[in-house]
């Protein structure tokens, strides 16, 4: 499983972050997504983080 | 007694009969479904919400303003909605869904909130920054400490105590304040205001009035921070952006958006605690339990529903159903965060169901800034609140609590409270 996100997209709301801190972050400057890792080792908290995201910035690859 | 059945049959005949020739000579509308926007108890959305979701998910509905918008219900649809730049957050759009007739020339300036692509985009992120999940989560310390202090002096006092002024108001407030650079000292001022815009039954002249009172605030404190900047977050924004109307604007929305709501689910979230003790001592035994808590407390009041509007910028075929271009449409997120196919057991107060996914602070490109803020404030009240008042309770039943049933966010005007 591989996450995706698309910067010019996310609203920054920080969704990702608060449900899987591993894999997410936000950035300081604009709050935008930060991806930690490709491949999440959660995969659930993963799923849960790409449903969450109000700007569909996310998405996952097979 | 029961009517004859073939009568009671041409009885429902005449009626539809009547009700074809006045819309086709004009002097009703095609549809009479008028929204009510007030609940019906403080646990629910109206039933006629409810039913709309069940029977006719999409439908033309009458706003008390007599507008007639498209109303959505649906978890699905409303995130459809709130994620397609087709539908347009221009407050200034004819066509945008007007709850109250007495707002129509009221004039709230443009703000974050009400711009679309391509200009919200950039907009928005000016000020992220200052809303990270890690920028708030190190809010922790001082929030402790403000809601400690206010815990002190109520308990200090007299019984039973209200709980709005003792602590669901004043916590937010505060740390909103400190973020912004406003003066605490002039709380009285703007929350007075701030209640005004908020309650719907406010006459236009004292709306106008109150809007134009807490620009001019807002404006001459900006123009002092010009001279002086401080470490906050105005003074910030004044290195960004010269342009004085919009950071008056944006102070404006973060100052309101970020007191009212918060403090309406403090008290909101108390009482339903303390009407829930199998959810009170799991939360109390175990604050990991907290933040599900909070997200299932901010599903289940779903306070600030109205703010989740729209109007059609083009023609959109909506889950089978044509929104044309100009037309109005109200996302019913409270009757979302009720739908079975998002929740088990909808109408069920469960902390445990992970209802990250409600739709409390909105979905798409305009979901709540102030979102983290709001459920760290949450968490640590509720966690401060049942660990150092254990004998908390309410000092009068809960039916006879003063709901805002006349405000646009939902809440309490009062929570006598004593232990």
């Amino acid at each position: 499983m591989r996450i995706v996100a698309d910067k010019d997209v996310c609203v920054g709301a920080g969704q990702c972050v608060l449900t899987d801190p591993e894999t997410f972050d936000q950035s300081e400057d604009d709050g935008t997504v930060i991806l930690l890792a490709e491949h999440p080792g959660d995969e659930q908290k993963a799923r849960e983080a790409v449903h969450v995201c109000p700007s569909q910035a996310l998405s996952i690859e097979a | 007694m029961d009517e004859h059945p073939p009568l009671r049959y041409l009885r429902l005949k005449w009626k539809v009969f009547v009700r074809i020739l006045r819309v086709r000579i004009g002097v009703e509308p095609l549809t009479t479904v008028s929204l009510p926007i007030t609940r019906s108890s403080p646990y629910s959305p109206p039933e006629e919400h409810l039913r709309l979701r069940e029977e006719a998910p999409i439908s033309r509905v009458t706003l008390p303003s007599g507008q007639e918008v498209w109303a959505v219900t649906r978890h699905a649809d409303i995130r459809a909605v709130l994620t397609d730049s087709r539908f347009s957050s221009d407050r200034a759009n004819p066509g945008f869904p007007l709850l109250h007739r007495q707002r129509a020339d009221t004039k709230f300036r443009p703000s974050l909130v009400s711009m679309d692509p391509p200009k919200h985009g950039p907009a928005r992120r000016a000020v992220l920054g200052e809303f990270t999940v890690k920028r708030m989560a190190a809010l922790r310390p001082r929030i402790q400490q403000i809601v400690d202090e206010h815990l002190d002096a109520m308990l200090a006092g007299p019984k039973p105590a209200d709980l709005v002024p003792a602590l669901s108001l004043p916590v937010p407030s505060l740390v909103i304040c400190e973020m912004l650079g406003v003066p605490y000292a002039d709380h009285d001022f703007f929350q007075e205001r701030s209640a005004k815009l908020l309650r719907h039954t406010t006459p236009r002249d004292e709306l106008r009035q109150a809007l134009d009172e807490l620009y001019d605030y807002l404006d001459d404190l900006i123009g002092r921070k010009e001279q002086e900047p401080g470490d906050d977050l105005l003074s910030r924004q004044l290195e960004k952006t010269k342009n004085r109307d919009e950071l008056v604007s944006l102070g404006f929305l973060l100052l309101i958006a970020g007191h009212e709501t918060t403090a309406n689910m403090i008290s909101l979230g108390t009482v339903t605690l303390l009407e829930h003790p199998d959810a009170l001592a799991a939360i109390r035994d175990d604050p990991a339990k907290t933040p599900s808590a909070v997200e299932e407390l901010l599903r289940y009041f779903t306070i600030a529903e109205f703010a989740t509007s729209r109007v059609a910028v083009q023609n959109i075929d909506l889950a089978g159903v044509l929104i044309r271009e100009g037309e109005g449409v109200i996302a019913l997120g409270n009757t979302a965060n009720r739908d079975p196919k998002a929740f088990d057991n909808p109408n069920e107060f469960d902390i445990e169901r992970g209802a990250r996914h409600h739709v409390a602070f909105g979905f798409g490109a305009h979901q709540c800034l102030g979102q983290n803020l709001a459920r760290l404030e949450l968490q640590i009240v509720f966690d401060t609140l049942l660990r150092r008042v254990p004998g908390l309770r309410l000092a009068v039943p809960s039916d006879r609590l003063p709901y805002k049933d006349d405000a646009n966010v939902y809440g309490l005007y009062e929570l006598p409270v004593t232990w």
